[in-house]
């Protein structure tokens, strides 16, 4: 996987490993902090905290359901809680224990689901976390992060108990292209804009924000100025930042490695259509499960590459310039493209 | 625990095995009447627990401050099986938590007192339950928090029997176990029936239940949920045990025996409260028992304050 490359970002660390070294540190200055894991703490990377801090660390086996209510009531006496599994079975199987213990309640325990996305390879689809966001952002009072890189997901992990009550935060498997090498602005729920441009925006999250510039750098060529938003918070959503780009640039492409129905898009879609609409394209996994393979692979045959990219912002800019008078193409989930 | 708390301690006035009968008498009226005004709600499961919640509250078992539902050191009590919430709320507003004439606006729109506890709309609520097999997880998170900051509190948590199909109640059983948290007490309310049927019919392998806890690394004792010195005897003794959680197996009648919830109402009258009449019927009977209760008195004691409220 090489994401980025051709724009000269260097390849930095996966962002599960960000998380741990920065949950870590953590635990250093806030002995109110404990963790959970659920017997994937060496995939996690919960492991650093744990071997530093065994008696704040709780390995409670791999039963997700429990893990999370043990969360719910360390939170309620008072302790701040991090509970950790991979993003598919963490979200996927406790979700009603997430739903009664941590967000009913609006309990203080952030959870982080590693492993997320297809870029984890050749585990395959049992593994891939591409429901989490989805799922995550259904829930009331929950904040939602999914971090570009390992600078940002430091930045992120360290935000975590900036505020009060439930959060999830989404870490990766791969290796990840840096971003933001120069250390960066982070700020729960504000966008950050990385590159300017008129002609349109993408706004993405994760491993796709790498693909934005690296898109945003190819359509450059082409004299298309397109602007970059890392909307590294899903929920609660830079509603903002995303009105600013739809008056500003009149066309609007998400990218996301996750599901397109209810993730990033979903949520911006929201936010246009009530505030500002403009044309929209999206980028992300559309309607089905992916298969074991290179990373690389994957993302090429998923259609999460700065390509796909490319061709989205195309597309949103010519309707844009047709001004929706041109043929309009309806592109179904299954793939069937009808035009009108 | 400070010094200073543990002088602040307050264990509300224990009442005796007779004083208790009376008090289980009248929180039993208090279901029946609640849930017969709000036109719905578990009367019958609230009813199988209001012994054993009557002992923990107010047999100097649980201590806990009604002026200071957040106090830290205080003892937590879980309802995991979150639709006897009538129960729990009768025995709230006995000990003081708020003023018992709330009672009759059970699951009315506004009232704290929802159709199933809301640990954010009523203080003294330890957890948000209703969706079942998730109280003994929580009450696990109570009793390792107690470890992390080395607090002498306990944590009691009553479960159903028909709870126990839940996969998450032996998650829970397999974690407290591996932990040792002599901290924890689970007491299942076994009254037999679940939604459907008899737990015999619907799950028939749930037994041997006690072999199962016992094999899952628990303290298992059995008792009558019903004889409130048995009760308030097993609640104490089970303190004793510092190295493994326990469980109490509490031997019960959904519906406390009452005729309105016999024989084929049993399942009719799960989640469905008392019509008028019925009512009249079941408060007469209660009427009845409570006359003809004789007190039975208590075993002599062999062990220490210290055995029972741990080192403070």
């Amino acid at each position: 996987m090489n994401l980025g490359k051709k724009i000269g970002l260097e390849m930095g660390p996966p962002t599960r490993n960000a998380f741990g070294e920065a949950l870590a540190e953590l635990g250093k200055t806030n002995a109110n902090l404990v963790v959970v894991d659920g017997d994937v703490a060496n995939s996690t990377r919960t492991e650093y905290f744990g071997d530093e801090y065994p008696t704040r660390f709780f390995n409670l086996g791999i039963a997700e359901s429990n893990l999370v209510g043990v969360a719910s009531g360390l939170a309620a006496s008072g302790k701040e809680v991090v509970a950790a599994s991979f993003a598919a079975f963490l979200l996927g199987n406790a979700y009603d224990q997430i739903r009664m213990g941590i967000a009913y309640p609006q309990a203080n325990v952030k959870l982080v689901g590693s492993h997320s996305g297809i870029s984890i390879g050749e585990d395959g689809p049992s593994q891939m976390g591409i429901e989490d966001i989805a799922l995550a952002t259904s829930l009331p009072h929950f904040t939602v992060i999914v971090p570009a890189d390992a600078p940002s997901t430091e930045a992120a992990t360290k935000a975590l108990f900036s505020f009060d009550g439930p959060a999830y935060l989404r870490t990766g498997r791969p290796k990840a292209p840096v971003v933001y090498p120069n250390g960066l602005e982070f700020e729960v729920g504000k966008a950050n804009q990385l590159r300017d441009g008129r002609h349109a925006t993408i706004i993405a999250c994760g491993l796709m924000v790498a693909a934005a510039l690296e898109a945003a750098h190819t359509l450059s060529e082409d004299g298309l100025e397109v602007c970059v938003l890392d909307m590294h918070t899903i929920k609660p959503l830079d509603q903002t930042a995303v009105i600013r780009a739809a008056q500003q640039t009149g066309a609007i492409v998400t990218a996301e490695e996750h599901l397109l129905d209810g993730g990033l898009g979903t949520a911006v879609a929201a936010c246009v259509v009530q505030y500002h609409p403009v044309p929209m394209r999206f980028v992300g996994i559309r309607n089905r499960y992916a298969e074991s393979g290179d990373p690389a692979s994957l993302l090429k045959k998923y259609g999460l590459m700065p390509e796909n990219i490319v061709q989205a912002v195309r597309e949103a800019i010519e309707h844009k310039e047709n001004n929706g008078d041109g043929e309009l193409i309806i592109e179904f989930s299954n793939g069937e493209k009808e035009a009108e | 625990m400070n010094q200073q708390e543990v002088k602040d301690l307050r264990l509300p006035s224990s009442r005796t095995v007779a004083e208790l009968e009376d008090t289980a008498y009248r929180l039993s009226r208090n279901i029946l009447q609640m849930t017969t005004e709000a036109g719905s709600g578990h009367p019958s499961s609230s009813l199988s627990a209001i012994d054993v919640m009557t002992a923990l509250y107010f047999g100097g078992i649980l201590r806990y401050d009604p002026n200071q539902p957040e106090w830290p050191g205080r003892d937590r009590f879980i309802l995991s099986k979150g639709h006897a919430a009538p129960a729990l709320y009768a025995v709230l507003a006995e000990a003081g938590y708020f003023d018992p004439e709330l009672l009759l606006t059970l699951r009315e729109f506004g009232s704290p007192l929802e159709g199933h506890p809301n640990m954010r709309a009523q203080p003294g609520v330890e957890a948000s339950t209703g969706s079942l097999g998730q109280g003994l997880s929580i009450g696990l998170g109570h009793a390792l928090a107690a470890q992390v900051d080395n607090m002498a509190y306990r944590v009691y948590v009553l479960i159903g029997d028909g709870e126990a199909d839940e996969g998450q109640i032996w998650e829970a059983a397999l974690g407290a176990a591996k932990y040792q948290t002599g901290n924890l007490t689970a007491v299942l309310d076994y009254n037999k029936y679940q939604q459907t049927g008899a737990v015999n019919d619907v799950m028939p392998s749930l037994e041997p239940v006690a072999d199962k806890w016992e094999a899952f690394g628990w303290d298992v004792r059995e008792m009558d949920g019903h004889n409130m010195a048995e009760v308030l005897a097993a609640l104490q003794d089970v303190r004793r045990v510092t190295d493994q959680p326990q469980i109490i197996i509490a031997h019960t009648l959904k519906g406390r025996g009452l005729s309105p919830f016999e024989g084929d109402a049993v399942n009719r009258k799960h989640g469905e409260p008392l019509d008028e009449a019925e009512l009249a019927t079941a408060l007469a009977e209660l009427d009845d028992q409570h006359a003809t209760t004789v007190a039975t008195a208590l075993p002599d004691p062999d062990y220490t304050a210290e055995d029972l409220h741990g080192e403070i």
